[in-house]
């Protein structure tokens, strides 16, 4: 019978049915974080069991922690408990720690990649929605809930029952200003932030394959919002370059035994799913949102939406909604929009090829008075990287700030947060109500168009800059 | 945890979609102890007269909201902080994955009905009448009598009943896992962080 990529990589990882079409599924990697990693460990602690297998967990304080120049783990002082338990708690079970200010430090779903924790063929779970990020390196990677993260921590398994399986094609070239962040909001847009829900998603086509890495790793990282836990673009030779050399890649006859697993893992061409989609990268615009769901999209040169026009009674309400919370008018043109934040960061758009994206447009240029203009890397090794390409201080020349690597504004966990009623674009993942702080007005957006309405002080069509 | 078999009382209708877990429960509470998070939530939807505010779905066992309930963040906070309000049940018409799946670890409900359904039963549900889960017969009763039939999954619908956690089950198969591995260590020996076909890692791998 033909097989997908998916059902390739779920069926190498049960140790056994449990019936009813339940598995218990092997994991091979674990991230954790600072908000729910150290909870988790003490919960696990608190009923007498001990971590089942420290050298497959890896941990990273990203949330709960300041991003200013110069902090430590206690400079958000809401967020020290959460970071120092976090420290010491994996400390004690022996698991590897990448603590602030390190090599490793930094988003879990940008260290993870690009320190080789995350390799293709493997399942990896983390009590956070955006592990799927990590699929765009060929990985089963989901989120879990606080109960399923301490269920791994003990047994390294969970307990699951397969999701129906969903492909997304990809043909075409992306056009000039258009970036992989504007196809994700696209596509989100297009099927709706419920299309995925119960489903993996497969990303493939052409458009995949002439896709580079990073950016494959912002199509599944944005995939979580379609409702689909697990996202994932099949490994190729780009994905094999991408991991080789990695600090915790395989090596050696490792290395060789791992590029032809890899290369196996493919779905067949007479393979069926449950549900498809196709989009032509060509026709996209840049995108941004409007509202308050990531399917709220419009192209960067289009107009706020009428809720009249909505399809539905709910929807039109949902719309309605959103735009009072946002502060905008149906038929208000988007682009010009005065904006008081501009947010560059998240584990959608903090590697280094986002970076560069946002300096290309910035070079020589000075953010407009009244933006306050960020730059979170997403971890010491895109800083480091940056540095020496000297990014930092292009960007502060531009009137940016450069900051340390962590969650920052995407989350608000960590007392970064866009004030009540000031509006932002941002390159991170969620514009829901209240995510960047009570009251903020998210437009989401790709690291191009962020610096370029940086510089305009209003939303901007980038492929005017 | 709680088993769940008959839950019977008003029935808050929320009828929005898209209510996303940052929205149940805002990240800044993540720290407040699991028992006193009902106070938070759902707090940026408590204008004055909020539905769940009103005296008749104070500790209302179920919740009727809009489709794509739960997305976003995975956070387990938000069922804890439904549960704080007393809500047992939520009927929607889909929901977040993990969400959903944070429902079952917890002895929460998540029905899922077709919307028209749902939009029925919070008309009726509005001035407080009662509404009946059924999980047994897995059928939720509108008050006028009208009975909804939902499916859920038997292994999940049993856990329900029975209160059973699914941490304590898997324990049991420890000998199992430990055997797999075993022998997908020799299968894949790649799989094992910065192995060369074996080795094994140190708590500071980049030293």
């Amino acid at each position: 019978m033909a097989r997908t990529f998916f059902d390739r990589i779920w069926d190498a990882h049960v140790v056994t049915e449990l019936g009813g079409g339940w598995v218990l599924l092997h994991i091979d990697r674990h991230l954790l974080h600072d908000l729910s990693g150290g909870p988790a460990l003490a919960d696990l602690a608190s009923r007498g069991l001990t971590v089942s297998r420290p050298d497959l967990c890896f941990a990273t304080p990203d949330h709960a922690v300041s991003s200013a120049p110069g902090r430590n783990g206690e400079t958000y002082t809401d967020g020290a408990k959460l970071y120092a338990t976090l420290r010491d708690r994996t400390r004690d079970a022996g698991i590897a720690f990448f603590d602030l200010g390190r090599r490793g430090q930094g988003i879990v779903h940008v260290m993870a990649p690009e320190l080789g924790i995350t390799l293709p063929g493997t399942t990896m779970v983390c009590g956070d929605s955006h592990t799927c990020t990590n699929g765009g390196l060929g990985a089963l990677a989901f989120g879990i809930g606080s109960s399923e993260v301490v269920h791994v921590l003990a047994t390294q398994t969970l307990r699951q029952q397969k999701p129906r399986q969903m492909r997304i094609t990809y043909d075409g070239h992306i056009p000039f200003g258009v970036t992989v962040k504007d196809v994700a909001l696209h596509v989100i847009g297009a099927l709706g932030a419920a299309a995925g829900v119960g489903h993996a998603i497969e990303h493939a086509g052409p458009g995949i394959a002439s896709m580079p890495v990073e950016g494959r790793l912002t199509l599944c990282n944005l995939s979580v919002e379609l409702g689909a836990k697990m996202a994932f673009c099949a490994p190729d030779q780009a994905t094999a370059d991408y991991v080789f050399g990695r600090p915790l890649a395989p090596v050696g006859d490792a290395w060789e035994m791992a590029v032809r697993d890899w290369a196996a893992l493919r779905t067949d061409d007479d393979a069926r799913f449950d549900k498809e989609a196709r989009f032509d990268m060509a026709a996209v615009p840049p995108t941004i949102t409007w509202g308050t769901s990531p399917e709220h999209t419009a192209a960067v040169d289009g107009v706020v939406p009428d809720p009249r026009a909505a399809s539905n009674a709910a929807t039109r309400d949902a719309w309605q909604d959103a735009l009072d919370y946002m502060g905008l008018r149906p038929g208000q043109a988007l682009r010009g929009t005065p904006v008081d934040w501009v947010f560059i960061g998240s584990c959608a758009n903090s590697r280094l090829s986002d970076l560069r994206d946002a300096a290309r447009v910035i070079r020589g240029r000075h953010v407009s008075p009244g933006v306050q203009a960020w730059v979170v890397p997403g971890s010491v090794e895109v800083s480091d990287a940056a540095e020496s390409e000297g990014l930092p201080s292009l960007f502060r020349a531009a009137g940016f700030q450069w900051r340390e690597p962590g969650c920052s504004m995407c989350v608000a966990a960590n007392g970064e947060i866009v004030p009540p009623g000031q509006r932002s674009v941002s390159t991170s993942n969620r514009n829901f109500v209240g995510r960047q702080g009570p009251g903020a007005r998210t437009h989401l957006a790709s690291p191009a168009t962020a610096a370029a309405s940086a510089l305009a002080g209003a939303i901007a069509d980038v492929r005017e800059y | 945890m709680q088993p769940f078999s008959i839950v019977s009382g008003p029935a808050a209708p929320l009828m929005r979609q898209d209510i996303d877990t940052d929205v149940i429960i805002r990240i800044e509470h993540v720290n407040v102890p699991r028992a006193e998070l009902g106070q938070w939530a759902l707090e940026p939807l408590r204008a004055p007269g909020f539905v769940l505010d009103q005296p008749m779905f104070r500790g209302a066992p179920i919740l009727l909201t809009g489709a794509n309930f739960g997305c976003g963040s995975s956070r387990e906070h938000a069922v804890w902080a439904l549960q704080g309000l007393g809500i047992r049940c939520v009927i929607a018409s889909s929901y977040g994955d993990i969400f959903f799946a944070n429902c079952f670890q917890n002895g929460m409900l998540p029905v899922t009905l077709p919307e028209t359904a749902v939009v029925s039963l919070a008309e009726q549900a509005a001035r407080g009448a009662n509404v009946t889960v059924d999980l047994r017969q897995c059928i939720v009763i509108a008050p006028d009598g009208t009975q909804h039939a939902f499916t859920l999954d038997p292994v999940r619908r049993e856990m329900l009943l029975e209160g059973v956690d699914e941490l304590g089950l898997t324990l049991r198969s420890a000998t199992q896992i430990t055997a797999w591995q075993r022998e997908d260590a020799l299968r894949r020996p790649w799989a094992i962080p910065n192995s060369a076909g074996g080795g094994s890692v140190n708590t500071d791998p980049l030293m």
